[in-house]
């Protein structure tokens, strides 16, 4: 199944779907060193961004949380690609821009093809999509 | 080559256009500082649904302390200097501390700034360490687009200086630096300089604190572009014009606000007794503080004439910092201003500034005294230290003999 996208910085990747519900603090929530998300409401669920497409709503917090981006993917353990479901922030498009992990942003009609589609997946850590926002696609596979 | 145009094609909303020399740009032809400049735009662009990038003619960067920038903001620098120069004129915001008068921080802390600094000097920054570069540099004529990240800059650029910007970040004012460019949107368009949204004054404002709540309680409202003030002199001092800014520059994502009656906003919300009341009780935290602080924003000539005036030979009964520009601090030695004031018990810090700066901190004060809402707001959230907030004219009062 192929969903229609908005491209934000230009680029083709793949990888595992970690779709994410909150919006994420990427100074307060990420560990840059080894890609660990961890939840401020102190959910116990280990998430970890290394080689995903990670769809989430937007960041929050501070802008240098665009330097967190940075060091993730300096350290080899950030997402292969980003997909915005709220708004684009100024954090998430510089972030991903100088890191040069491709972004794109969905509306609602699409995150809900998105959220039907993992809700039928039995595996769902396993799950690879594509992005590709030159062609301003992504791939459900 | 520059007129040959590139279509961007985009399924969902509005073209992106680039000029050949920009698509040549990003696709890495002059090297990763300038592709990697050109995604920055080009995504901003995108969100913010432009549909081109324009010159513009000053660039003012933020992101140039180590507090608020860390290891990765340094090698990110580090890299973008291999290769990156500024296009425009571009000044940049304070560092951690004074470059001439180093003080008692750990040595890792000092070298990480010096390299962040070296950093931009390598680009091709004026070395300004200022975030009033509106106070220091000569002024381009109205109308003139330039890109600054500070805010409290943007805002008075936007809303006194007929100057236009948006609300820059670290990076993309950084981005503008190196191409000269920026994305045609929000408040670089004319229609979205007009007020959507009115704040409505009911009170006497009597001092610059006053501004700076009114300024806290609008940017924290005012979700975007500009604000109305409505009831409010269009006739205000720097002191008054520079904590107003910051306050709406520090609560939110609002760039500028126009003073005076608007038919044109749509929503009305009003500044009364409980409104004052509660953004004060948020922001100050103390009832009395440790040291006194004047300079968030860095001070200018002005508010120096204004402090001495006030201190009329007194002598400050709490120590007391002053953060102001290096070049505003030699013209007041001229002047015999900084000495006069150093007599009363103020000592001066250049190249830094209130906010963020790793100078005060929990480990040396529990609680500090100043005018500042933006300082109030950071030293809360990022400093943990706790503010007692005064207006500049009862600090003299209260903390002189």
């Amino acid at each position: 199944m192929n969903i229609k996208c908005k491209r934000i910085v230009s680029g083709k990747a793949w990888g595992k779907l970690l779709l994410v519900r909150e919006p994420i603090n990427f100074l307060g929530m990420v560990n840059s060193s080894t890609g660990d998300l961890s939840y401020e409401h102190g959910s116990n669920a280990k998430q970890n961004l290394k080689g995903t497409i990670l769809i989430f709503p937007n960041s929050s917090g501070s802008s240098v949380g665009a330097y967190t981006i940075f060091a993730l993917k300096k350290n080899n353990v950030s997402p292969n690609g980003m997909i915005c479901t709220n708004i684009v922030d100024i954090t998430t498009a510089s972030g991903c821009a100088i890191s040069n992990i491709p972004l794109a942003s969905i509306g609602k009609k699409e995150l809900e093809k998105v959220t039907s589609f993992y809700e039928s997946l039995t595996f769902k850590q396993q799950t690879l999509i594509t992005l590709d926002t030159k062609k301003e696609i992504i791939k459900l596979s | 080559m520059e007129g040959k145009i590139i279509l961007y094609y985009n399924l969902v909303s509005k073209l992106m256009l680039l000029t050949h020399e920009e698509e040549k740009g990003l696709s890495g032809e002059y090297g990763e500082a300038i592709a990697s400049a050109y995604r920055i735009l080009v995504a901003i662009g995108e969100a913010t649904d432009a549909d081109k990038l324009i010159p513009i003619q000053w660039a003012h960067v933020s992101g140039v302390n180590y507090n608020t920038i860390g290891d990765s903001g340094l090698e990110f620098l580090r890299q973008i200097s291999l290769e990156g120069k500024t296009k425009v004129r571009t000044t940049i915001n304070p560092m951690g501390f004074d470059r001439e008068n180093l003080p008692d921080l750990p040595p890792e802390f000092i070298a990480k700034q010096i390299q962040i600094a070296q950093s931009y000097e390598k680009i091709g920054t004026i070395p300004t360490f200022s975030c009033i570069p509106y106070e220091i540099m000569s002024l381009p004529i109205g109308g003139t687009q330039v890109s600054f990240a500070e805010s409290n800059a943007a805002v008075l650029a936007n809303s006194h200086l007929d100057l236009v910007t948006n609300k820059e970040s670290a990076l993309s004012a950084l981005a503008s630096a190196l191409t000269g460019k920026s994305p045609y949107s929000e408040l670089r368009i004319e229609e979205n300089r007009t007020p959507q949204l009115e704040i409505k004054n009911e009170l006497v404002l009597k001092d610059e604190l006053d501004y700076g709540l009114l300024g806290y309680f609008t940017g924290k409202n005012a979700k975007k572009n500009c604000a109305g003030l409505c009831n409010v002199s269009e006739r205000l001092d720097m002191l008054e014009l520079k904590s107003l800014s910051a306050g709406i520059g520090t609560s939110g994502s609002c760039g500028m606000f126009r003073v005076g009656d608007r038919s044109t906003a749509v929503e009305r919300i009003d500044f009364g007794e409980k409104e004052m009341k509660n953004t004060y009780d948020e922001l100050s935290t103390a009832d009395d503080g440790e040291i006194i602080t004047f300079g968030s924003p860095q001070l200018g000539m002005n508010e120096l004439n204004k402090i001495q005036t006030l201190m009329d030979g007194k002598k400050f009964s709490k120590p007391c910092k002053i953060f102001c520009p290096r070049t505003v601090y030699c013209r007041g030695e001229k002047l015999g201003i900084t000495k006069s004031l150093e007599r009363s018990g103020a000592s001066f810090v250049c190249d830094a500034c209130t906010c963020l700066t790793p100078l005060i901190c929990k480990k040396d004060y529990d609680s500090i005294i100043t005018n500042s809402v933006k300082a109030s707001y950071y030293m809360k959230t990022s400093n943990k230290v706790s503010v007692k907030l005064s207006s500049l004219k009862s600090i003299v009062d209260n903390y002189t003999q």
